[in-house]
């Protein structure tokens, strides 16, 4: 193999799991640092820079960062790096005083946001203090799009949303709340320097099945029911609910149910239970409130009498792989079964509709009637408008929707500067040592034992009693503490020095995880295969050093589970291993 | 913080071996040793042979005098049975416990000082004796722990870290045992795992006097230009005779090499030795042509390594001494107090 180009800042990031798998590239064991030593508000900073809700998204984030986290390889389960971002949320001191300043002379550029949801906030949270005049329009009377009228009350606490939408409405964008664009067309017409759509996948998908018409009374839509009891409209539910569908909308819907009055309230789902879309830990939660999940059943019909729901029928099936692979769900031939309830709450999928913006205006659409938009600009077709969040690539969550804002806003920046939009900003990056003196880091290299700790909740009891109480209790600092030594320090990167190594073993004898390797080069599938441990996988690059001078050899470490414990360093004779801190800082709009 | 010991974490796949214990469980303290001392290289060979021949920890005891290297058996092995002696008095102490237990696998650790300094009379005999052990000096040239003076087995014109250059003539340990009569002679390098870790084996599995000289660079205090025991001397100077494989009792022996190019000897143990030729028609059972090999070589400047002798039909001590099989500790009133009958039986036959 050849040398490791380790200046290229992918090589270090890719180290970094978390941060990689984060969309908006969160330096994650940074700020866990910061938050074993008590920083919370430096830690809320970091978060909130990269990530822009670190409360909201400390109680309710998708988490992609967990299943990447390496300590899932070296030991079972990730840090909680989520809840982590609620220890620093909830127990940071103020932090107004951080915050950007709303820009103090315009820069004479109007922008138009189209829905107040995470996308656009974020385009404004990276606008707005560069001057920029931003213009958020939305149908609803507040902001906060989804996270505030579908995620149901008892997970995200209003006050909460109340919080951190408003540290960018302090940013000093003009709100217009309450106000549907109605026409793409008419909003261009408005001479606007740019256009965002940041309008989210509103439309639940319905079910049309037989009797679907004549129970429609005791038949809802999911996003719809859950909007319609965020903002007080519902307060009620029967006393037997079915909730269909498999996904995380599903498990609110089941979840709310139960506390409003749903006492037999089932989840029922057409796949298997691995394959639903809900996250482990929703079905979790969901399991753990008494509702039974019942799988493999494809609903038929929904039963009624005399215009009353009475229940929904059901075909038994199973997944069978055809020949060319692909799952299909077929009846296994035994009667239909039927379950009977009071209510339906229809979960089985969230659509895009643009209903709104007229099909001449330059905006191409693709066959399924999303617009054309590009992954990497964010741009439509349209060089003026902008996608971004649900809107741009269909259903995903408020991170990504961050993530695509950010991108976005450095777009619109550069649009509006006359420049290549798809010309993108490298990341900031820094690579410093941590020796501090013979044996001294400046960072906790001590690998922690601790299993992960589980989030203490409310009574069961009191927490079915009320839809607002949040059921959820947080780490306090001594568990958040416990919960932060667990992290790795993954960005702590061990740099090696190849002219230093006099080839004595004793880092490879030292490392717990069998990392290092000497031996002669080779390709990189013959090396795999022969170091101290087997290199099995692929995903995680090997550091290939240039021969050694001693022997011709080259070192190979295997980054997949090496701890950062340092050890290597420690114990080089030379300083050939270094302990070395790699921070890449995403670049936004602001320096683009 | 820092100088903190091994995280107890080890790679997913770390496989157990026939006992359930993973190579981690062999390891013993963290070393306090210089970062990048030789003498933990050889620790971690030592884990990595027991490991490899299954060896309940508590069946070992290990044994050494005093010196960096005779530190390091609380470093591997947490759950065997140690003994540090005084300076040079190893080879006595161990010679005690084995005749007092025979049914324990003794590792003698010991350094150049250790052996060949004080030690040099100890040593000696307990070669000749046959006492069986596992003898291991890590020998790096100078007194690692009290700063680095010449040892005895320094070269002649090897420089100290100072410039100092030494005049006087070394010992060769080797060539030693050999003229004494150790049934199992062995070189080793401890930047040469590959070679080392099969020798340990094979030492362990042989039954009479093994000694292995370890070739262990100080990088404190010899691993300069013009020190002869330094990691680039040794890697330059380096002549291994052979490449040694152990093939455990029972399993089977897989022939990969050209016919003639390999040689075979069975130890009492039941495991096979596969030597693979480096030096041509050099025959590792002949003790005076070993000797002759060693002092030619040592003439034109090169450091002969590998399994240079062994004797796979020798006997031990207590063969010698025709001792009693079972461990003095386990021998009851009856038998250690025959009684007035059996001492008139023995003055009678005495008279
Ligand atoms: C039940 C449910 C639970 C969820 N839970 C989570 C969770 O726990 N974690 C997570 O990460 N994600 C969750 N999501 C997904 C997440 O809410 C969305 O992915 C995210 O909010 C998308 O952000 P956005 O900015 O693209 O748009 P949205 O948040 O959807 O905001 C769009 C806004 O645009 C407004 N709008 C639309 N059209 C117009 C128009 N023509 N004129 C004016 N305004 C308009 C809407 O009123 C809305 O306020 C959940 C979704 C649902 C349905
Ligand atoms: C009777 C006695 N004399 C002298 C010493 C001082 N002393 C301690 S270690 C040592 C030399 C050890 O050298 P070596 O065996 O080569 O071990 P190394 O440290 O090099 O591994 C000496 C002379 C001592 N401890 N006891
Ligand atoms: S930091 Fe060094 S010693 Fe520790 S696990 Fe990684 S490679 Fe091994
Ligand atoms: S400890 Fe340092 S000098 Fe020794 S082999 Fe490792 S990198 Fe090279
Ligand atoms: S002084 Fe030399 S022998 Fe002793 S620990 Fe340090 S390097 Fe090893
Ligand atoms: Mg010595």
């Amino acid at each position: 193999m050849e040398p490791t180009n380790i200046e290229a800042p992918e090589y270090f990031h890719k180290v970094v799991d978390c941060q990689w798998a984060c969309p908006a590239h969160t330096p994650v064991p940074e700020y866990i640092r910061m938050i074993a030593e008590g920083r919370y508000a430096d830690a809320y900073m970091v978060n909130w820079k990269s990530n822009v809700f670190p409360g909201i998204l400390g109680r309710t984030c998708d988490r992609p960062c967990e299943p990447a986290c390496r300590r899932v390889r070296v030991e079972d389960e990730p840090v909680a790096i989520c809840r982590l971002k609620r220890v620093a949320a909830d127990n940071k001191e103020p932090i107004e005083d951080r915050l950007p300043r709303p820009a103090a002379t315009p820069n004479g550029k109007r922008i138009a946001c189209v829905g107040a949801g995470p996308a656009s906030l974020t385009v404004a949270r990276d606008l707005a203090p560069m001057g920029y005049r931003v213009e958020i329009f939305d149908a609803d009377a507040k902001a906060g799009g989804m996270i505030r009228s579908q995620i149901p009350r008892f997970r995200l606490p209003e006050s909460v949303i109340d919080e951190e939408v408003g540290y960018i409405t302090g940013l000093g964008p003009v709100m217009r709340l309450g106000e549907r664009v109605e026409s793409l067309g008419a909003l261009l017409k408005e001479d606007y320097d740019a256009i965002f759509v940041g309008c989210g996948a509103p439309r639940g998908r319905d079910l049309d099945l037989p009797g679907r018409q004549e129970a429609a009374a005791n038949i809802h839509i999911g996003i719809d029911w859950l909007s319609s009891v965020s903002f007080g409209h519902i307060t009620r539910i029967g006393r037997r609910v079915i909730v269909l569908g498999g996904g995380n909308t599903a498990m609110d819907c089941c979840r709310t149910s139960r506390r409003l009055g749903g006492e037999a309230v089932k989840v029922i789902v057409r796949s298997g239970f691995d394959e639903m879309k809900a996250s482990p830990w929703e079905k979790e939660d969901a399991m753990h409130e008494d509702i039974p999940i019942l799988n493999f059943l494809v609903p038929k019909a929904f039963t009624h009498e005399a215009g009353r729901l009475t229940g929904v029928t059901f075909e038994p099936v199973e997944a069978v792989v055809d020949e060319a692979g692909r799952r299909r769900l077929v009846p296994i031939g035994e009667a239909d079964v039927h379950h009977a309830c009071d209510d339906v709450l229809v979960a089985v999928g969230q659509e895009n509709a643009f209903p709104w913006i007229e099909r001449d205006i330059g905006i191409e659409f693709d066959d399924w009637g999303m617009p054309v938009v590009s992954e990497v600009s964010f741009a439509s077709t349209n060089p003026k408008v902008f996608f971004g969040g649900d809107a741009a690539f269909g259903p995903k969550n408020i991170i990504w929707a961050v993530a695509h804002g950010h991108d976005a806003a450095i777009s619109i920046h550069r649009h509006c500067r006359g420049e290549d939009v798809t010309v993108r900003p490298a990341p900031g990056v820094t690579l410093v040592s941590q020796k501090m003196g013979i044996h001294e880091w400046s960072y906790d290299n001590d690998v922690s034992n601790d299993a992960r700790f589980r989030v203490p909740l409310r009574p069961k009891a009191e927490a079915l009693g009320n839809v607002k109480l949040e059921v959820e209790l947080g780490f306090d600092a001594a568990v958040g503490f416990h919960e932060a030594q667990r992290c790795l320090n993954c960005d702590i990167e061990t740099v090696f020095a190849e002219p230093l190594c006099i080839e004595c073993d004793a880092c490879v004898d030292i490392c717990p995880m069998d990392c290092i390797t000497f031996t002669a080069n080779g390709p990189e599938a013959d090396l795999r295969e022969r170091l101290s441990a087997p290199a099995l996988n692929a995903a995680q690059d090997l550091y290939v050093s240039a021969p050694l001078g001693g022997t011709g050899r080259v070192m190979v470490k295997d980054e997949d589970v090496c701890l950062h414990c340092g050890l290597c360093a420690e114990r080089c004779p030379t300083g050939a291993w270094d302990m070395r801190k790699f921070l890449l800082d995403m670049t936004h709009a602001e320096a683009a | 913080m820092t100088y903190i010991t091994k995280p107890r974490l080890h790679h997913p796949l770390l496989q157990p071996n026939a006992l359930g214990f993973t190579r981690r469980d062999y390891e013993g303290k963290v070393s306090t040793l210089c970062a990048g001392c030789g003498h933990d290289s050889i620790s971690a060979a030592i884990i990595q042979a027991c490991f490899d021949l299954d060896l309940p920890p508590h069946r070992l005891a290990k044994l050494s005098g005093i010196g960096c290297s005779s530190k390091t058996p609380d470093y591997f092995l947490g759950g065997a049975h140690g003994f540090n002696s005084v300076h040079g008095r190893m080879p006595s102490v161990l010679t005690g416990a084995n005749l007092a237990n025979r049914e324990l696998i003794y590792l003698g650790v010991s350094g150049d000082g250790d052996s060949a300094s004080i030690g040099l009379g100890q040593f000696a005999h307990a070669m000749r004796r046959g006492v069986n052990m596992t003898y291991i000096v890590e020998n790096n040239g100078v007194y690692g722990l009290t700063k680095g003076q010449f040892s005895a087995t320094s070269d002649k014109g090897s420089k100290s870290k100072k410039g100092v250059v030494n005049h006087d003539q070394p010992i060769e340990l080797v060539g030693l045992a050999l003229q004494l009569g150790a049934s199992f002679v062995a070189r080793g390098f401890s930047g040469d795992k590959a070679q080392l870790v099969p020798l340990i084996k094979a030492a362990i599995g042989h039954k009479g006097a093994a000694f292995i000289d370890v070739i262990s660079p100080c990088v404190q205090f010899n691993n300069h230009p013009g020190s002869t025991k330094s990691f680039d001397y040794v890697r330059e100077h380096n002549a291994a005779v052979n490449r040694l494989d152990v093939i455990a009792p029972r399993k089977e022996i897989v022939v990969d090499y050209e016919p003639g190019s390999v040689e075979r000897v069975a130890q009492h143990d039941g495991s096979v030795l596969t030597l693979r030729k480096l030096a041509a028609d050099y025959d590792p059972t002949d003790r005076a042509a070993a000797i002759t090999h060693l002092q030619a070589h040592q003439a034109i400047g090169e450091i002969v390594t590998g399994l240079l002798y062994v004797d796979p039909a020798a006997r031990d001590l207590h063969d010698y001494l025709g001792t009693v099989e079972t461990p003095l500790n386990r021998l009851g009133d009856a038998e250690l107090t025959p009684g007035a009958r059996a001492l008139a039986a023995i003055n009678q036959s005495l008279r």
